[in-house]
């Protein structure tokens, strides 16, 4: 800069080619500069967005990691819970005999009436409860009665006991407490009644009621009688299968498929076609997967509806031309020179593939399957037109089992009614997901960081 | 002549080129210096003949200075074929142009040596007649490494039988003079260098004609005989 | 006079009108006849005959484009692996047609093995490079026979004493010069019995090539080498036997010494001295 100021002071020592440069220059250094600047605004912009969006979702999804507790003494009344002992299965009983007998025993526990015990134990803590009876399992999500009915169903010696436990409260106190409802409002548009605003404050005050870290997000299925129980295990269990499958699937064949076209088919016309059209179905939006999924899977071969097996067929088809076409611009990367050292030598073609060039490509190859899952694990749209969309409350234990989806069940959760308290677990929700991206992400970097130092 | 030319470096022709016009203007000082030398030996002009002597410096400088000049273009363009055999022909033909020197230096010599009595016209003639057609051989001979003229190159070559054949004459006159009448020894003797001298002029003339052959075609004809050098010679390229 | 004898007579003397001395013995290794490549619609090599003697170092040279690497790439049929290369004409190696279509390509590669222009060590270890041709073709049955071949294919290659403490380490961390010999290791540790060379020293820097090129000359000893060289020094330098080559034909092939003194033809003196034709 300093150097052309120098240089226009003397214009008598330049050529008149000297001349001409010296005035454009300016002008070049101008657009430069402009471009320069377009672009950093760019990045800027984008960094600011992403930025916004991790404040936004951490600063709303993290408190739902934590969640309000109530540590009562539970006392197994005896008198409540009448029942005849949990039966064994004797010598001369066939399995089914006993399965019917057990179910039957779990017939009389469900009979139970598992409220009064939460009720009976927290009128020790609240004095004035006996007023007001009706509201006092509002403080206590409805949820945790299966929780007790699940503990003496392990182990009926408990009836009797006292134990001390920590129980989930119900959603709207924790809304409350967590000053997530507005407290001045009118008490009509309030969620929790007078009373209950006040035993929350008390027990909150007192340290009965606190704010712990909420294993129930992560243990739990979906519930919508017990909202505060409702968690993510469902909808995280069925993305699992779904990504086992995919990645069982979706990335052999595509490598498979690769390879195939890569290196061995002729190049004519039918391998031409194969090819745009392969290019074109990684363009096909994800929820006409869905559709044909629906259509195929579901209609003609008739497997189970909402099943993360249906989901992980119809996100694999989605995922293959990805793989594919990542797999093919890794295999065309790798030099020619090593195929033909490795012919030179005397390899034949497949010799040569599966000693040379696929482990040079496998970083490569690695990181287009882990990519391809990862985007197969954050598609919504083609689960929703599989029934994957439907309220599931068991955590399923086989894919063919009903299940949802994590980005199915952020869609959910989005969509409930209870905002105040959803709007944080959505959140949560969506922080889970994007743990598991990034982590599947972190996975391919450091596999391909680490295989490529072997070269 | 014939230039050099087509090489993609423009340079390296007129490198080449140089070469050649060097050797040519060292061959054009021998061949005067060998007139004079022969025009100081027939005249006895002593001053001339002092001239002859001095000249040999200057042809030695030539010498030393087209030597170089190839040797640099060995070094920097490293020749093939046509380009490396002409190189060749060039630093060999310096080679016996300056010998050529050497002997006119000689003959000039001669007549400074010379302390008794002049040879006799007819003497002298003789020496004439056979300078005159070594000059001419020279002449020839550079004319046809100028113009790469293998043809012209043969002929010269087919001249050095009537230059040997003066020089038999010669000594054979000499050699009766001298048994005839001891007086005449020393005289006979010079006669016999001067003309000896030629003789070996007519030699480096052959040398250099068969150098042009060389780099005309190909062929390095030193020792053939004179059949299978027209052989060579009249062998055309594809 | 049977007709086997005849074929006999004429190889002689095409060997020695290429320019073979006949006081030399001689053995026919290759012999290419009428030679035609096509990529596609365009024709590469307009037939092309040629001898290749055992033991020999030819060198092929011609412009850019002029088709010594292609013709080079027919002798053990490395143009195969290009879908639009179509090659025609016979070449014998040892008296058997390559282009046989019951010959099987392998065994070929293993007979005439390929040194290319651009080092390419395999990205494995020193070791497993000399070694994977051995165990390709199963020519060792035992470790210590493996290591026996790698360590004479890399003593003969020259690299003995600059790698032999590790094997283990990267072929391609080597020196560009010491990776070409690497590769010619590699090649020699099939013990092939005509190695082809595409340019081997273009990557290298003078004194690599220097290696290179007295490699070259003690490997004559027991490999036939064919080579295709853009410096025409290297030609005169290294081989036996020069060939030119322009537009896809043979213009001419001699003895190098002759080749690059008195050249017979104006189309390659005009090359070599550096005329435009």
């Amino acid at each position: 800069m300093s150097n052309q100021t120098d240089t226009t002071s003397q214009p008598m020592l330049k050529s008149a080619v000297q001349q001409k440069v010296q005035a454009s220059l300016s002008r070049r250094h101008r657009q430069e500069r402009l471009f320069k600047f377009t672009g950093l605004t760019a990045v800027m912009i984008s960094l600011a967005l992403v930025a916004m969006l991790f404040i936004n979702i951490f600063s709303k999804g993290l408190p739902a990691f934590w969640q309000t507790s109530i540590t009562l003494d539970i006392y197994f009344d005896p008198a409540i819970i009448q029942i005849s002992e949990k039966p064994v299965q004797r010598a001369d009983e066939s399995s089914n005999e006993f399965r019917e007998r057990f179910l039957a025993w779990q017939g009389e526990l469900g009979m139970i009436n598992f409220n009064r015990l939460i009720s009976d134990s927290l009128m020790q803590v609240l004095p004035d409860a006996d007023q007001h009876r009706r509201q006092i399992l509002r403080v206590v999500t409805s949820g945790e009665r299966f929780a007790l009915r699940d503990m003496v169903k392990d182990d009926p010696s408990i009836i009797g006991q006292t134990k001390r436990l920590n129980l989930l409260t119900d959603a709207n106190i924790d809304v409350w407490l967590k000053g997530n409802i507005d407290r001045s409002l009118p008490d009509h548009q309030q969620q929790l009644s007078p009373v209950v605003q006040k035993w929350a404050d008390d027990l909150y005050a007192s340290g009965i009621i606190k704010n712990r870290f909420s294993f129930a997000l992560f243990m739990n299925p979906d519930s919508r009688s017990s909202l505060a129980s409702a968690g993510l295990a469902g909808a995280f269990m069925g993305s699992l299968f779904m990504m086992l499958i995919v990645m069982f699937l979706a990335v052999p064949m595509g490598v498979a498929a690769a390879i195939y076209l890569e290196e061995f088919a002729p190049k004519n016309k039918i391998t031409d076609l194969v090819e745009v059209n392969i290019n074109n179905l990684a363009a096909v939006p994800s929820i006409v997967f869905g559709l044909l999924g629906a259509a195929v899977f579901i209609g003609w071969f008739n497997l189970p509806i909402s099943a993360p097996m249906v989901g992980g067929l119809v996100l694999s088809l989605m995922t293959l031309p990805t793989v594919i076409i990542a797999t093919r611009s890794t295999l065309k990367a790798i030099p020619p020179s090593i195929r033909q050292a490795a012919l030179g030598l005397g390899a034949s073609k497949m010799q040569t593939i599966f000693h040379h060039v696929l482990p040079l490509a496998f970083p490569g190859i690695l990181t287009a399957s882990i990519l391809g899952v990862a985007q197969a694990l954050g598609e919504a749209a083609p689960l929703l037109l599989i029934g994957m969309k439907s309220f599931v409350a068991t955590v399923p234990t086989s894919p063919f089992e009903q299940s949802t989806a994590l980005p199915v069940q952020i869609f959910l959760w989005q969509g409930n009614e209870l905002r105040n308290f959803f709007e944080a677990r959505t959140s949560a929700a969506i922080i889970v997901l994007l743990t598991m991206m990034i982590s599947l992400n972190g996975i391919a970097i450091w596999l391909r960081k680490k295989f490529e130092q072997r070269w | 002549m014939n230039k050099i030319t087509g090489h993609y470096s423009q340079s390296y022709d007129s490198e080449l080129n140089e070469a050649v016009d060097r050797l040519l203007t060292m061959g054009a000082l021998v061949e005067q210096q060998l007139r004079d030398a022969i025009k100081a030996f027939i005249k006895g002009d002593r001053e001339l003949a002092q001239q002859v002597i001095q000249t040999d410096r200057k042809v030695n400088t030539y010498e030393i200075s087209i030597e170089e000049h190839c040797l640099e273009i060995i070094a920097r363009r490293q020749p093939a074929a046509r380009d490396l055999r002409l190189i060749m022909g060039v630093l060999k033909s310096i080679n016996d142009v300056e010998r050529v020197g050497d002997q006119a230096e000689h003959i000039a010599k001669q007549l400074l040596e010379e302390d008794c009595q002049r040879p006799t016209d007819a003497q002298l003639e003789d020496i004439e007649m056979m300078g005159d057609k070594v000059l001419h051989m020279l002449q020839q001979s550079l004319k046809a490494f100028k113009e790469m003229d293998a043809a012209l190159a043969l002929a010269v070559l087919k001249q050095d039988k009537l230059v040997d054949n003066d020089y038999g004459r010669i000594l054979r006159h000499n050699l009766t003079y001298m048994l005839e009448d001891t007086r005449q020894i020393t005289r006979g003797l010079h006669l016999i260098w001067v003309a000896r001298a030629l003789e070996r002029i007519g030699d480096h003339a052959q040398n250099i004609c068969e150098f042009s052959i060389f780099i005309a075609k190909g062929k390095n004809v030193s020792h053939l005989t004179e059949e299978e050098v027209e052989a060579v010679v009249d062998k055309g390229k594809k | 006079m049977t007709r086997d004898h005849q074929d006999r007579i004429q190889q002689v003397q095409s060997i020695t009108e290429t320019g073979h001395s006949m006081n030399q013995q001689t053995e026919l290794k290759m012999k290419a006849r009428d030679v035609k490549v096509y990529y596609g619609n365009d024709q590469a090599i307009k037939g092309i005959d040629m001898d290749v003697v055992k033991n020999e170092v030819l060198a092929f040279i011609g412009p850019s484009g002029c088709g010594k690497s292609t013709f080079l790439r027919c002798l053990n049929r490395m143009n195969d692996t290009i879908d639009i290369c179509r090659v025609t004409g016979t070449i014998e190696l040892d008296g058997q047609n390559m282009y046989d279509p019951s010959l099987d390509v392998v065994q070929l590669r293993a007979q005439v093995g390929m040194v290319f222009q651009k080092p390419n060590p395999f990205p494995k270890s020193i070791y497993d490079n000399i070694a994977y041709g051995p165990k390709l073709h199963g020519l060792a049955s035992k470790k210590s026979d493996l290591d026996d071949i790698v360590e004479s294919s890399l003593q003969k290659a020259g690299l003995w004493n600059e790698v032999k403490d590790r094997l283990d380490q990267p072929g391609t961390g080597l020196s560009g010069g010491q990776q070409q010999r690497l590769c010619i290791a590699r090649t020699i540790a099939v013990s092939p019995e005509v190695i082809l060379m595409d340019e081997p020293c273009s990557a290298l820097d003078p004194i690599a090539t220097s290696i290179i090129e007295e490699l070259i000359d003690e490997l004559k000893a027991n490999f036939t080498i064919v080579m295709v060289t853009h410096n025409m020094q290297q030609a005169a330098r290294v081989s036996d036997r020069t060939a030119f080559f322009h537009l896809g034909e043979l213009v001419e092939v001699g003895a190098t010494n002759e080749v690059f003194t008195n050249p017979k033809h104006k189309r390659t003196e005009d090359y070599i001295t550096g005329r435009y034709g």
